[in-house]
């Protein structure tokens, strides 16, 4: 069987919420059946079948082409299975993602993997603000799960993230890690302004030293075991991350603006 | 039965049902692995007055571990769930977090887990932290030599204690000898300790006493000074016998190993001065599981 195709037919002017097309939501569903589900188009409804041509059967790997930034929540509260976006998506991509796969060859708009809980959201472009941050409102952000950015983020990477794994091979903007509760993001390039600003608890693993503020204190270098499990679970992915070896970092902790507990560790050496 | 003139009695050993756990210590060098791991299995020769049975299972290669560094890994054994728990909690905080470099994770997959590490974070005052890689909960425990790395948890699984063999010898340096050349050979055997010291137990013991307080006491038919004195086990010439007790996570652990045991001594010969093997047959009075020497050194499952 192939895979369950979605080619845009063409660039859509509003947005789409696509949260009704996931692998667990079309699995028993014939062409004709999802060619009819109704999905938002900005004010309106319009059908599937109005918006894409759908060709293969598999639901369990569906792949959206053509795909646009207009594409908002791909992959919204899916449980099993696999998407491809071959192409940018839009806002909220792998929104409350709870298992399975969601891979984004293009680029992606503000609050990816937003109250993430489980699974694999790979990014091979770049994404824009709040990646893994809670949705508007919630005291938690991603609660799971592991994401891949091979570019570059925006600003408040991890805000109040509660628990998972975000990589960032590229740069990230202001304030990374903000208000985090726990969990670890790893970023290889350049960082912006408000680094760990307010951050809980959790870990931010770089490799260059960004500017940070006073309330971010220096505890001096050392050789910390834990990274050599943490490194060696990153060889499973197809990442610039798996390459990494040295278990010797620079340790500073805050926010003590917070009272908080979080790590920034600079790894010795690039990866 | 008669292997290279040494003659195994057609006897069982006789073992009861306990719980085990697996520990694996990692150090900078295996020289601190050891001193760990040897703290953390001290004093535990015998349920019956340590609590546990616990003994080294076998050195770890730096691919095996998962910190990559070089470590033991350790067997623990109890009678109940709630004995081996305690024991485990108060070992790993007296002998593993104290250790210079030591790090413990689990060894064992089980439906049961046990605390490892999830109360010893409580040492870290707020200043520990938790990582969560790859579905499994470590603690990292600031302490002054740099972070006391453990896993929060390991399984518990269901295991059988007792397994034994006797050597019987015409002189207590023959019996020695034998019973270390056997230890050398059952090492080797995964799954299974030897939790005595130096793996051997000069003081066997028989269950009951004539003292009412005592529930287990010196096994005298197999005791060479009082061949006349009492309802003895032992031919004239035997002047000295060893018992080798293993705990393991299987009968057929167990088994495997006591026929390594009695191979290695049989290939000494009779001449070693080694004459019998014997087991600990307690009549059925100590536990459900039968291991007999015949069976498993003919290879028959009992």
């Amino acid at each position: 069987m192939n895979a369950l195709t979605l080619t845009l037919k063409q660039t859509p002017a509003y947005a789409i919420n696509c949260s009704g097309l996931t692998p667990n939501l079309l699995a028993s569903k014939s062409v004709a059946e999802i060619a009819d589900i109704q999905l938002s188009y900005g004010n309106s409804l319009v059908s599937v079948g109005e918006l894409f041509e759908i060709t293969g059967s598999d639901a369990q790997h569906i792949v959206f082409k053509n795909a646009s930034d207009k594409l908002d929540y791909i992959g919204a509260n899916m449980t099993s299975g696999k998407i491809t976006v071959a192409g940018n998506a839009g806002a909220y991509l792998g929104f409350n993602l709870k298992n399975g796969e969601i891979h984004c060859q293009g680029n992606t708009e503000a609050f990816a993997a937003c109250n993430m809980v489980s699974g694999l959201l790979r990014i091979d472009g770049n994404t824009s603000d709040f990646l893994g941050a809670g949705s508007e409102g919630l005291r938690k952000g991603m609660r799971g799960g592991t994401v891949i950015v091979k570019g570059n983020a925006g600003d408040r990477v991890g805000d109040q993230m509660r628990r998972g794994l975000i990589l960032i091979e590229g740069n990230v903007g202001d304030y990374c890690g903000s208000r985090m509760i726990a969990g670890t993001i790893g970023v290889l390039g350049n960082l912006g302004a408000y680094t760990a600003f307010n951050m809980h608890r959790g870990t931010l693993l770089l490799t260059q030293l960004p500017k940070l503020h006073a309330t971010i204190q220096d505890c001096g270098s050392h050789t910390l075991p834990f990274l050599s499990l943490l490194f060696k679970s990153l060889t499973q992915y197809n990442t610039r991350f798996s390459a990494l070896n040295t278990q010797r970092v620079q340790r500073f902790v805050g926010d003590a603006a917070y009272k908080g507990n979080g790590e920034v560790l600079i790894l010795a050496t690039k990866g | 039965m008669l292997i290279n003139g040494i003659q195994i009695d057609d006897t069982f050993a006789e073992a009861f049902n306990m719980r085990g756990t697996r520990v694996i210590i990692t150090a900078q060098n295996l020289k601190w692995a050891y001193h760990a791991a040897n703290a953390m299995t001290g004093f535990a020769t015998s349920v019956i007055g340590c609590g546990v049975e616990a003994g080294i299972e076998r050195e770890l290669s730096t691919e095996e571990t998962p910190d990559g560094r070089p470590g033991v890994s350790i067997l623990m054994f109890a009678m109940g769930s709630k004995v081996l728990m305690q024991q485990l909690e108060t070992r790993m905080g007296q002998c593993i977090l104290t250790c210079p470099t030591a790090a413990a994770f689990s060894g064992i997959d089980g439906e049961d887990k046990i605390n490892l590490g999830k109360n010893l974070r409580y040492f870290g005052d707020g200043f520990q932290t938790s990582k969560l890689i790859d579905g499994r909960r470590y603690w990292r425990i600031p302490v002054m030599d740099g972070e006391f790395l453990t896993e929060e948890t390991t399984g518990m699984v269901r295991a059988i204690g007792g397994g034994n063999f006797l050597i019987l010898a015409t002189s207590q340096p023959a019996a020695l000898a034998a019973a270390e050349t056997a230890i050398e050979a059952m090492k080797q055997v995964p799954n299974v300790i030897m939790p005595f010291p130096g793996g051997v137990v000069r003081s066997g013991s028989k269950v009951g006493s004539k003292y009412k307080t005592m529930f287990a006491s010196t096994n005298d038919a197999f005791c060479p000074t009082l061949k006349g004195a009492t309802n003895t086990e032992l031919s004239p010439e035997i002047e000295s016998v060893m018992e080798i007790v293993i705990d393991g996570l299987t009968f057929d652990d167990v088994a495997l190993s006591m026929k390594v045991g009695i191979e290695a001594i049989c290939n000494l010969g009779a001449n070693s001065g080694v004459k019998r093997i014997s087991a600990g047959n307690y009549g059925g009075k100590l536990g459900p599981h039968l291991f007999k020497l015949h069976d498993i050194l003919n290879g028959n499952k009992s």
